[in-house]
């Protein structure tokens, strides 16, 4: 009671003693411990997780005291693993663990943000009489109006409205645009599903609905492995991070995994003590190399060397000295090194052309169906060419044989695949293989066995297998003389040994051959127990396919994918949305109306912010000196143009009219169907007077007007050229530091002399907190935290799919992502009533992987249409044309419901139909039904976001057993195989929203992905394609070592060949002032951070106080010396792209000739004026620029076509250089002074361009 | 009522009871204030000396006068110091104690004043309340060339005077009349320091009467029972 009463008994407090006298006992008040309890007190705990990219997935426990959010920790229940594993938890991390900082930080968004200037405006016009949609228009129509808020994007002036008003301008301009230039010039940016998937699908289902594009993220994050579709024909499936504790060797390359798989890193580090070896191959002295046995610190961007002479030894001493059993079994069935191969004659020799197919036969080898898609092997049991079972062509039109049992499609009697024929060859010849090394010659001939044969078309050719011209591509003597074969691993002078990739790499030519030869031993013993962990960092270079695919190969050659323990692990991103199945259709509105306007995010921007301009690149010098090089002079932005008009990459916008008004006059000039729609549009197309957007991208009809990002920070971290977002999109002040017109000189893209600035009309940031995206948007709309609503969330690193919960109600004036766009939706419907209507519209769709129309181009002939080498035909040699009609003012009644295309029409994932009748009624049921009368009456609601979580939940094979078993059933007619011992466990299971609050649930194994959940395995990619015989969705049905693409042969990547960095050669134009200083040329690293959450946010205040609380990058400690930078001295990195201005942290583990600046840093934090441009420094993509790459985008031929974030061009940025210099203190400028008129006009750096 | 029978008669009595009673109700009910508020994580160049000339000036003083002004005059008798012998010793300890408790304090009332991050983080009573020590030192030390003058005359009078009015305060029947003949200088420091007690339970200087000294003696370990415990023989 009394605190000082209670220390008048301090004499007497003693009462006994202990341990002769160390220890006394003592009755005292205790009630300071109180302090301790309460501040840990709750009144409830809700489990959440984070949506963000880091693949964590990690659920973690939100505590809530009086209706605030306290503080948030680790849970701790996931679901047991089997007890020869570690557990999975305790998963989460400090970055994770400081996030409920934002939710009453000062930088959380409370209220609804417009541009004070864009809001003036359009009062005005209100106020003068006009309607919402008119007074967008007359902003729009003045180009003083509209100048007067685009010019100061990115300078402040943010004021508060509200709800009512901020979304009448949005749908206003939406309409507007819609009206005007078409739906397809509307653009939505939003990444990741996986990692909150409703969120994700809220914007998606809106922009669907009124026909606006979404914009794709796997690839533009480059985050996508080009060289997976190429090899296996999927996106990417990995094995969850248990299984590395079933591998024995493991490689770790471009994975810091410590840094960005914090929670998994334990099972890496765990797996040693089962004696496991790890190889550590970075650069620099990264974390992950700190418990490595061996480290191999390769020069950046030439992984691929090393790999391929990896790759040398295992083919010399597995396949060739002496043949080992389980590698010969894998190669035979799993990998097309069996399949035949015609040779075209070149230059007195040869060079590797297209797969033989059953149509080269005279008698088809029996295969009536689809005969052009049927690959061949030659059997030894029967010395003959035979089709096998398991090519596309059986995927399609015929049920049974799409399997991967070794028989003969004709007669179903089990064959085996010959791997070589230089036992029984009829000829030996000289084949040149494309080569990319400076200083060698560009095509190597090397002696390749060979057998005659005559084809169907009369032509005798000589035939050889993959396998017999890739062991002569690896550069290895099978006795058969020639040039260009290594007589040992130290002849350095031939690719690819040991002592040739050591040269390139710097790595000891010893390390490597010992590598190659333990990692295929520990495979031959274990039966495919090697594994390779990998990610950005090597992922990141233009040439990413081939360091991709000189794993892969080695992967393939030691029989490791599909083995739990062993293939590859490619680690990026958060991309495995687990209930794909369920949730796609109500992200893309596929309920309602199909298809959906998808575009692939790196050509939008590479076109639309104008970086096509600044081209350096002379694609030509891509090209192998056999190529038949019918494109020879295009530059890369042409190749995309062709590559939208062959129908391989969608266009967004799609043509340089209105799509609404195209219908419209096809329908005036007499068209009754979408046949006639489409040979209107084709005949348009024909005659030239109708032209795809990118052939003019430059032209107003073609430009993006309205953008919305939410879940993303486009302009603060992703926006690989960056400063020309800020210049060509937004019409703002930036950096970049040269004028366009390297990129002049296109075949297919129209030059304007001078570049547009400030294309988009409208930018609409979804956000809780304002970072640099924001900062440059029109209008900012608050969002719920990610504790503060409910979604749904899956990773690629564990098989459980988990919830975000709300467990405080959002904040001030925020809303969750799904209720925001329904509001958005409200006010679009009733705006639409009057100025839009019923409308028809024509979605051009470029041929889609899984689906029938992949075999559209056989042979990998290209045939291009324009240059008259066929007719166009949608679906075939063009896009397809489908009609799709609109009903605006019913968008926000569609919005609400799952739509009765589900019954209609069913349900499909990855090629696979199955009917969703049962799980629409029980929706009816568990959701209830709207009772807003309309053309959505009586439907599932989808009104509140946990209706919208059950309604993926029910709808998936991953989380309802029934589901699994439809679409297991549907495979299993295709491959003629039973598989329904997969799920039959679990044929029961329905997974609920409140289910997974209560824990995690572990999904049910199904078709979608090639892993299973099983007591006794764990989930590893390739997993079904090995044991259950699945084909892998490929041209072959097998893993892939050739693509006999026209365009791959053309550009010398039929086969994985090392490629170097290539020069950008931004470096070269710097100022002068930069110039005469001391200065480093350095290659600019851009790996993922520690002190962020995940990297994405380096904004919160605990985050910035843990490190130098703004920007900073590495540099190492020998290069600083040299021009005399000390640790935290400010420095310029600077090159014709841009400027960036950081701290530099000076180091020992970073090597010479490197610069680390770690990705998101933002610049909103401590950022100060660059001396350079004149303005704020910018972001780590402020020194960079994005480019494409031809072979990224062909299509209409079987893993190579398209889907959305599956296959297209990645924007990579890794091949940059930067001049880095030391900026002293004095020197330094905040830039804080106010915005005179003058300094709004001067946009651009002085010096640089008209505007 | 005049001002000595005020100042000498009842402001004591005010300045005790504000102190002991402010000092348990703060300890009772403000637990959490109750500390040194140190500040020297802020910023710790010249701390070491600062601080400890204050502290070992101020304490050596406060026991100085404790000693000479509560202790009763027959001790010091019995003890064989006669009073001009005890006048010098207070002169003497008086002097080098509170020069040491001026040097030091002057380097903390600086960095107090001056010193941006002290300032930045200081409350205004910290300020205060140092500031007004200060001002009582040299007060004090004001007293010591008239003290001086006393002890070369062989005059104790004013000590014995003041000592005297110290302990009829103490045993609640105070004389404010034995000040009449004492010099203003020693009455203007008394009304300084008796208004230190005043503003004590105010300030930070509650530290002082939880100063850890048993932390010294105490046992390597403490077990502080939940269940009330009886006593064993062998505590």
């Amino acid at each position: 009671m009394s605190h000082f009463l209670d220390r008048l008994k301090f004499f007497d407090k003693v009462k006994d003693t202990f341990a002769g006298g160390h220890g006394i006992v003592t009755n005292e008040d205790r009630g300071w411990e109180d302090a301790y309890r309460n501040r840990w007190r709750h009144d409830k705990v809700v489990r959440s997780t984070h949506g963000v990219n880091c693949t964590g997935g990690c659920s973690w426990k939100i505590f809530v005291k009086n209706g605030l959010v306290s503080f948030e920790m680790q849970q701790t229940d996931y679901p047991r693993t089997r007890e020869d594993l570690p557990n999975h938890e305790p998963r989460g991390c400090q970055r994770g663990a400081s996030f409920s900082w934002y939710l009453y930080s000062p930088h959380r968004i409370k209220h609804p943000m417009i541009r004070g200037r864009l809001l003036e405006l359009y009062r005005a016009e209100r106020k003068s009489g006009k309607d919402p949609v008119e007074a967008w228009a007359a902003i729009q129509a003045d180009s003083k109006k509209r100048d007067k808020y685009v010019k100061v994007r990115g300078l402040g002036g943010f004021v508060r409205t509200d709800w009512q008003e901020v979304n009448e301008i949005i749908a206003a301009a939406n309409i507007y645009t819609i009206k005007k230039w078409g739906p397809d010039r509307i653009y939505g940016f939003s990444p990741i599903p996986a990692m909150s998937m409703i969120s994700y699908a809220a914007g998606a289902r809106y922009l669907s609905l009124i026909g606006a594009a979404c914009g794709s993220f796997y690839d533009w994050y480059c985050d996508l492995p080009a060289a997976s579709p190429q090899t296996w024909g999927e996106q990417t499936d990995v094995p969850e991070a248990a299984d590395w504790y079933n591998s024995t060797y493991l490689i770790i390359t471009g994975a810091n995994l410590p840094m960005t798989r914090t929670p998994d890193a334990h099972f890496a580090t765990e797996v040693r003590y089962k004696g496991a070896k790890i190889v550590s191959m970075a650069p620099d002295y990264a974390e992950y190399v700190k418990f490595a046995d061996l480290w191999m610190p390769v020069k950046q961007g030439t992984d691929a060397a090393a790999f391929l002479a990896m790759g040398h030894v295992a083919l010399k001493e597995y396949f060739i000295e002496r043949q080992e059993p389980y590698f010969v079994e894998y190669a035979q069935k799993y990998t097309d090194l069996p399949m035949q191969v015609i040779l075209r004659s070149h230059d007195g020799a040869f060079v590797p052309d297209r797969n033989l197919r059953a149509s080269d036969f005279d008698d088809l080898l029996g295969e009536t169906n689809n005969p052009d898609w049927k690959t061949i092997v030659f059997d030894a049991r029967t010395n003959s060419y035979v089709a096998p079972n398991g090519s596309v062509g059986f995927r399609w039109g015929e049920e049974g044989k799409w399997n991967l049992l070794p028989k003969n499609a004709a007669n179903q009697e089990e064959i085996e695949a010959e791997l070589s024929c230089i036992d029984k060859r009829d000829d030996v010849a000289s084949v040149g293989f494309p080569h990319f090394q400076p200083g060698e010659p560009g095509l190597l001939y090397r002696n390749v066995p060979v057998r005659k044969l005559t084809l169907a078309s009369g032509e005798t050719v000589f035939v050889t297998s993959v396998f017999d011209l890739q062991i002569a591509q690896y550069g290895i003597d099978r006795g058969l003389g020639g040039k260009n074969v290594a007589k040992s691993y130290d002849d350095a002078s031939v690719a690819y040994t040991p002592a040739w990739a050591s040269k390139v790499t710097g790595v000891k030519a010893a390390d490597i051959e010992r590598t190659g030869r333990e990692f295929a031993q520990n495979a031959a013993k274990t039966r495919g127990k090697s594994m390779i962990i990998m990610g950005a960092a090597i992922n990141h270079w233009y040439h990413n396919d081939m360091q991709y695919r000189s794993i892969m190969n080695l992967l393939h050659m030691c029989g490791c994918v599909g083995q739990s323990g062993g293939g590859w692990a490619h680690y990026v991103g958060q991309e495995k949305l687990r209930p794909q199945a369920g949730w796609a259709p109500i992200a893309f509105a596929t309920d309602w109306q199909r298809p959906p306007r998808h575009q692939n995010s790196t050509s939008y921007w590479y076109f639309h912010t104008d970086q096509w301009r600044y081209e350096t690149i002379d694609a030509d010098e891509l090209l192998q000196p056999a190529a038949k090089g019918k494109y020879k002079g295009y530059k890369l932005a042409d190749y995309n143009v062709a590559a939208t008009r062959m129908g391989w990459l969608p266009s967004a916008p799609h043509f340089n009219r209105n799509p609404l008004e195209l219908v419209a006059e096809a329908e005036k000039a007499g068209a009754t169907d979408e046949a006639g729609i489409a040979k209107y549009i084709v005949d348009e197309l024909k005659s030239g007077k109708l032209d795809v957007a990118f052939a003019d991208p430059d032209a107003e009809e073609n430009w993006p007007r309205n953008l919305f990002v939410w879940r993303a920070n486009l302009i603060g971290t992703s926006a690989k050229g960056h400063e020309y977002f800020l210049k060509h999109l937004l019409g703002a002040q930036n950096g970049v530091l040269q004028e366009g017109g390297d990129g002049k000189g296109t075949k297919e893209v129209k030059w304007h002399e001078e570049a547009p600035v400030g294309k988009l009309d409208l930018m609409v940031d979804i956000n809780f907190r304002l970072n640099s995206t924001g900062a440059y948007s029109d209008i900012i709309l608050p969002t719920a935290t990610w504790y503060e609503k409910n979604d749904l969330n899956t990773t690629d690193m564990h098989p459980f799919i988990h919830p975000l919960s709300e467990a405080v109600t959002p904040g001030w004036e925020s809303k969750s992502d799904w209720q925001i766009f329904k509001t958005i939706a409200k006010t679009f419907s009733e705006l639409s009533e009057k100025h839009l209507g019923v409308a028809k519209d024509v979605v051009a769709l470029p041929m889609q992987h899984d689906s029938p129309f992949e075999l559209a181009q056989p042979l990998g002939q290209v045939r291009d249409w324009k240059k008259g080498e066929c007719e166009p035909v949608p679906g075939k040699t063009m896009p397809l044309l489908k009609v799709v009609e609109r009903n605006f003012a019913d968008t926000y009644k569609k919005y609400i419901a799952l739509g009765p295309l589900m019954t209609k029409l069913g349900n499909n994932v990855k090629g696979l139909d199955w009917n969703t009748e049962q799980e629409y009624d029980e929706l009816k049921k568990c959701n209830y039904t709207v009772q807003i009368p309309g053309v959505s009456f009586g439907m599932p609601s989808l009104e509140e976001d946990i209706s919208v979580c059950d309604a993926v939940m029910r709808m998936a094979p991953e989380t309802n057993g029934e589901v699994a078993h439809k679409s297991w059933s549907a495979l299993s007619k295709k491959t003629g195989i039973d598989h329904h011992h997969l799920y039959a466990g679990r044929h029961e299971d329905k997974i609920t929203f409140r289910d997974i609050q209560a824990q995690p649930r572990k999904i049910i194994t199904a078709p979608t992905w090639s892993g299973i959940e099983s007591e006794t395995v764990s989930y590893t990619a390739g997993y079904t394609n090995i044991h259950e015989h699945i084909p892998f969705r490929t041209l072959t049905g097998r893993a892939h070592f050739y693509q006999d693409h026209e365009w791959f042969l053309d550009f010398g990547e039929g086969f994985c060949a090392y490629r170097p960095p290539i020069d950008m050669k931004a470096q070269n134009l710097i100022p002068d002032s930069v110039r005469r200083k001391p200065h480093l040329t350095l290659s600019w690293i851009t790996p993922h951070s520690k002190w962020g959450i995940h990297s994405s946010y380096q904004d919160n205040l605990r985050m910035l106080s843990l490190f130098r609380g703004g920007p900073y990058v590495w540099v190492s400690e020998d290069d600083a010396k040299e021009i005399g930078l000390k640790d935290n001295d400010w420095i310029e990195a600077i090159n014709a792209n841009g400027a960036t201005m950081a701290r530099a942290v000076v180091s020992q583990r970073v090597p010479r000739g490197m610069a680390l600046m770690y990705h998101a840093q933002e610049k909103t934090v401590n950022v100060p004026g660059s001396p350079s441009t004149g303005k704020r420094g910018g972001i780590l993509n402020s020194v960079t620029r994005v480019i494409v790459k031809p072979t990224n985008m062909v299509g209409g031929y079987a893993q190579l076509a398209y889907s959305f974030n599956y296959y297209g061009t990645v924007g990579c940025q890794r091949d940059e250089m930067v001049v880095l210099h030391k900026i002293a203190d004095q020197d330094i400028d905040w830039l804080e002074r106010p915005l005179t008129a003058e300094r709004e006009q001067q946009r651009n750096p002085v010096g640089i361009g008209a505007k | 009522m005049n001002a000595i029978n005020f100042f000498f008669g009842v402001y004591p009595y005010i300045a005790l009871s504000v102190f002991v009673i402010g000092s348990w109700i703060r300890y009772d009910n403000e637990q959490y204030t109750w500390k040194t508020d140190s500040s020297q994580l802020l910023s710790k160049s010249n701390m070491w000396i600062a601080s400890n000339l204050f502290h070992v000036g101020i304490l050596s003083i406060f026991a100085g006068h404790f000693a000479g002004l509560v202790l009763p005059h027959a001790l010091w008798i019995g003890l064989g110091v006669s009073d001009l012998q005890h006048q010098w010793i207070a002169i003497v300890a008086g002097s080098v104690f509170g020069t040491m408790c001026l040097i030091g304090g002057a380097i903390l009332w600086l960095r107090r004043m001056f010193n941006p991050r002290v300032r930045a983080a200081g409350r205004r009573m910290d300020a205060f309340i140092l500031s007004w020590l200060m001002l009582t030192l040299v007060a004090g030390l004001s007293t010591l060339p008239v003290s001086i003058g006393h002890a070369n005359h062989g005059d104790p009078g004013v000590m014995l005077a003041l000592s005297g009015w110290v302990q009829s305060v103490l045993t609640f029947q105070p004389k404010p009349e034995l000040l009449a003949a004492v010099e203003p200088v020693f009455r203007f420091h008394m009304v300084l320091g008796m208004t230190v007690f005043l503003l004590f339970p105010f300030t930070r200087l509650v530290h002082i009467l939880t100063a850890p000294l048993t932390y010294v003696g105490r046992a390597y370990q403490i077990v502080r029972s939940k269940r009330r415990v009886k006593a064993t023989a062998s505590a």
